[in-house]
């Protein structure tokens, strides 16, 4: 399989990107590290006449402190977060997931800002972005905005940028100290799309929940935020969770799809397990603790 | 569409040809590069066989395109051996722990560990069987492929031709 034809250019920055994009019409695709889009390209299920590879834009690799957050630029590669000091301390949730995030080879070229971007609903980063409550920063000729992740997804592949726009950056808050990070997931085998799966972080202030961020990967069209056990969770004690009952707010959003992979009512199964014992096995820890 | 110069270092060489922009890195180093030792199994990601080393880093060179190389430094399974013929490190524990069998997801494997063990000349060997999932083999000799990495683990390499040495 070999992609249709297309023209490339490798734009130094956002601005001449964006002229590209915008001259395009909606013919031109923003190639980053291409992990998801290459398939697509080489299937032929997408077919633009111009590719905009951005990996040469200045300041489109590495992360940022910004006042309350952390700020990854678009074109970081998975493989140099996932080892990135200032995301481990800050942004933990995300490490975690991010060794889920295909395989060591796709991760050494795929990007974080790729990977939200294009809004996979099975993929680790939409879902991550949505539980932490990520800020994605776009830019077009016609200026420039920031969407909430919770607001960017609405469908496979399908998300609120326009043609002509280009994701310049995405921030994740701060959950402040002492947090706990939620993470699971089911996938046939390492590396592949998750069957079902969640990530959150759950804010603590001596022992009591003050703030939760949960989000279902591969359960709707789009990354799921859990925001009814969300709403529950914040004021809790660790020790004074019903899980049972928590699980069963947190499936409530959900919409998981049928395929040859799994079932829906598979998915909800699994998904509820997994996120029972997810939530089991950390709470144990913070006891000890 | 349109054509473009790519320049890039492979295997040691300089390598320069036009190219359409669609061409895949892997398809540019097989009918530019004369490296049919990447072997294209997939080209949508799945099956590993097409790794090479770029800048360093082990990647699928069927999801990167040929203009997407200008001015790297790839190595191809053709160029980890020595100038004397003598094996890689690598090489050396596939062929002492029976790695391969038909040999056609072989040279994305020895690509993929080549690069871990250049970067730290004993990787973890949780490391480099992770990396493996990066890779299908149709002839399904995971064991072997796994002995490998342990022996390169272990620094265990060369010192014996005898193969499932003790565990
Ligand atoms: S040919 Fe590249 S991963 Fe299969
Ligand atoms: S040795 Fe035949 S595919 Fe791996």
């Amino acid at each position: 399989m070999k992609p249709a034809p297309f023209d490339y250019v490798a734009p130094r920055t956002v601005a001449e990107a964006c002229a590209v994009l915008s001259e395009a019409g909606g013919g031109a695709t923003v190639i980053a590290g291409g992990q998801t889009l290459m398939p697509l390209l080489n299937l032929r299920m997408s077919q633009p006449f111009i590719l905009v590879d951005v990996n040469h834009i200045e300041g489109f690799s590495g992360v940022t402190r910004v006042p309350g957050g952390t700020r990854i630029a678009p074109a970081t590669r998975q493989a140099a977060a996932l080892k990135d000091g200032t995301l481990a301390a800050h942004v933990p949730a995300l490490v975690s997931a991010l060794g889920h995030v295909g395989h060591h080879q796709t991760r050494n070229r795929g990007t974080i800002g790729g990977s939200v971007a294009l809004g996979e609903p099975a993929a680790e980063m939409p879902a991550t972005a949505v539980a932490l409550g990520a800020a994605i920063d776009v830019a077009s000729v016609r200026g420039t905005r920031t969407v909430p992740a919770r607001e960017f997804y609405l469908g496979p592949y399908m998300t609120v940028l326009e043609p002509d726009e280009l994701v310049t950056g995405i921030t994740y808050p701060d959950w402040g100290e002492g947090h706990v990070v939620l993470f699971n997931e089911l996938a046939q085998r390492p590396g592949d799309f998750a069957l079902t799966g969640f990530v959150g972080t759950l804010a603590l202030d001596g022992g009591k929940i003050t703030r939760a961020g949960l989000a279902w990967m591969a359960m709707g069209p789009t990354p799921v935020a859990m925001t009814e056990a969300e709403a529950v969770l914040a004021g809790q004690t660790l020790d004074g969770i019903d899980i049972a009952a928590l699980s069963d707010l947190a499936l409530r959003p959900t919409a998981p799809f049928d395929d040859q992979h799994a079932s829906a009512e598979y998915r909800r199964t699994v998904g509820k397990r997994l996120f029972e014992k997810t939530l089991r096995a950390a709470l144990q820890v913070k006891e000890v603790a | 569409m349109s054509e473009h110069r790519v320049e890039l270092t492979v295997n040691g060489a300089r390598l320069a040809a036009t190219t359409e922009a669609r061409t895949s890195l892997g398809d540019f180093l097989r009918l530019k590069g004369g490296c049919t030792g990447v072997h294209l199994g997939c080209e949508h990601g799945v099956c590993g066989a097409c790794t090479v080393i770029v800048d360093g880093a082990a990647v699928r060179s069927c999801l990167m395109l040929a203009v997407q190389a200008e001015g790297a430094t790839v190595t191809t399974a053709e160029g980890l051996a020595a100038a004397d013929g003598s094996l890689h490190p690598v090489q050396q524990a596939m062929r002492e722990n029976h790695g391969l069998q038909c040999g056609f997801c072989t040279p994305g494997v020895v690509c993929t560990f080549a690069a871990l063990v250049d970067r730290n000349e004993r990787p973890d060997e949780a490391e480099l069987v992770n990396a493996m999932s990066g890779h299908l083999c149709r002839c399904t000799g995971y064991q072997g492929i796994r002995k490998a990495a342990k022996a390169l683990a272990e620094g265990t390499v060369g010192q014996s031709q005898q193969t499932g040495s003790a565990a």
